[in-house]
């Protein structure tokens, strides 16, 4: 599988080390009711889904840098990358 | 039809004109009391202790595909009982003992071959490990010896003993151990079911769960409505699937493992043995081939197929064990997609709907688990209760902080 690294271009997914879910990026607040709760959703549960499939990449022997890879479970093909800061920084300005 | 060694003497001698299917085909009736989804090892196990231990009738098992055609026609055939944990060690030890009687029992002939495994170490550090180990196995009434270095020459001279990074001290055997005919286990058990009225229904796919009022109605099929009093489910692989289709999420996520089975060679390798520091285990079957796999892709995965990367990691792993099977020529491999748990074991449980009962999660365990994990899962369904080797694969240990973690990796289900 070749990654399309938004800075470096396609790179070969051995270079990577698989995290899972891109979901992982909104940990639920630890503040508040229920936070016992989504916590044990956030950490054990996942929605592990057979087609196109939002998860984490890590360019270990790479750049360092994390990825939100979109790619599908069915097949392989991998549709997109884009760098996992500029996605959490999304969710945080929807957040807010 | 009962089948003995009178019973192949008398069809010889009359041409085999006798020989029967070994299961019927029949269509589905429109409700029975218990409908297993997944006519794979585990499902097709459920379904036999169902009618035969537990006495129950009214059992359909519903597969989409053909019968045996997941996991069980796809896995490297080993069984075992070599674990740690308390809560795992018992379990596996009664699968253990009930592979030991399976074809009797079954009365059809999975090839059970009890060659041994070891568990090859190579440091003083993983000694000591093993030693827990094979005392764990001890306690649960398995069996386990440490084998030193002259020991394991004189059993396994070819291996690569004086590698530079990882040379072989010794290792874990465990003599009863082994391989079964992976087809022949699914095929036995379908035959002792169907014999005992158990419907086997193939090509029927799943495609809802109907529930009313919080409790389980029936199943949508491609094949048309089927009610049931109780529903397990036994699709390991697509666990996640299915049981979405009953609002639920499960701490799984599904990967492939791949497996490689080299040219036919003469007998070679008379055990099973797994390398202690790469990602490697080998043995021969009957047929010569040497059957070997390593660990899993690591990504999400519903293809059946891997990458080569693993490829790659797996065939050095071979060679830096036994360098002697160099020149010796893959024939095929394949990909599998496993139920990797949030703890590295499986569940075997009620869900908080009334009637739906789960088998999944099983990693890649569940060849040596299936004659347990049926009996196990047959008892859950007949009784309503945990079978006492299984009351710790419950669904909701998660939430609890009661987890079974056999390798101590956390919540990240592609290091299990």
């Amino acid at each position: 599988m070749l990654i399309p690294h938004p800075l470096l271009g396609l790179r070969d997914a051995q270079e990577f080390t698989y995290l899972g879910d891109a979901a992982l990026l909104d940990r639920p607040s630890p503040e508040g009711e229920g936070a016992e709760a989504a916590f044990c959703d956030y950490v054990f549960l996942r929605g592990n889904p057979a087609g196109v499939h939002r998860e984490l990449w890590f360019h270990e022997q790479g750049d360092r840098s994390w990825l939100v890879v979109t790619r599908n479970t069915l097949t392989h093909e991998i549709l997109g990358a884009e760098l996992a800061s500029k996605v959490a920084k999304a969710l945080k300005g929807a957040a807010e | 039809m009962h089948f003995s060694g009178l019973r192949v003497i008398k069809e010889a001698l009359t041409g085999h004109k006798g020989w029967k299917p070994l299961w019927r085909d029949p269509e589905p009736k429109p409700a029975y009391d218990f409908v297993i989804v997944g006519g794979g090892g585990h499902g097709l196990a459920t379904a036999f202790y169902l009618a035969k231990t537990f006495g129950q009738a009214k059992v359909a098992v519903l597969e989409k595909g053909w019968l045996g055609s997941g996991n069980i026609g796809r896995n490297t055939t080993i069984i075992r009982s070599n674990y740690l944990l308390p809560g795992n060690e018992p379990f596996y030890e009664f699968s253990m003992k009930l592979w030991e009687t399976l074809e009797q029992e079954t009365n059809f002939n999975s090839m059970v071959s009890q060659r041994g495994i070891i568990n090859l170490y190579h440091s003083d550090a993983q000694r000591d490990a093993y030693r827990r180990r094979g005392n764990a196995m001890l306690l649960a009434g398995a069996d386990a010896q440490l084998l030193g270095p002259e020991d394991l020459r004189a059993r396994l001279p070819y291996l690569n003993f004086d590698n530079a990074r990882f040379p072989i001290k010794g290792g874990l055997l465990q003599a009863r151990a082994g391989t079964a005919r992976h087809d022949g286990v699914a095929w036995g058990y379908a035959r002792g079911a169907d014999m005992r009225g158990v419907d086997i229904i193939q090509n029927c796919e799943v495609t809802g769960i109907r529930i009313e009022g919080g409790a389980v109605k029936g199943v949508e099929t491609t094949r048309g409505y089927i009610g049931a009093g109780k529903v397990g489910v036994a699709v390991a692989g697509s666990s996640s699937r299915v049981m979405q289709m009953a609002g639920m999420r499960l701490p799984i996520e599904s990967h492939v493992l791949q497996a490689f089975v080299s040219e036919g060679l003469k007998p070679l390798i008379d055990t099973v043995i797994t390398f202690g520091a790469g990602h490697f285990y080998i043995s021969q079957s009957d047929k010569g081939g040497l059957v070997f796999g390593g660990d899993i892709d690591g990504y999400n995965s519903y293809a059946q197929r891997g990458n080569l990367p693993v490829v790659e990691d797996v065939a050095e792993g071979g060679m830096a064990l036994m360098p002697m099977i160099g020149r010796a020529r893959l024939l095929r491999s394949w990909g599998g997609i496993m139920d990797m748990s949030m703890d590295g074991s499986p569940i075997i449980d009620a869900t908080p709907v009334d009637g739906l009962y789960l088998n999944a999660g099983w990693c890649y365990g569940g060849f040596k688990a299936t004659p347990a994990s049926g009996y196990a899962f047959a008892h859950l369904l007949a009784t309503g209760r945990s079978h006492e080797t299984a009351t710790a694969y419950r669904l909701d240990r998660f939430a609890r902080g009661h987890l079974i973690d056999e390798k101590g990796a956390g919540a990240q289900p592609n290091l299990h």
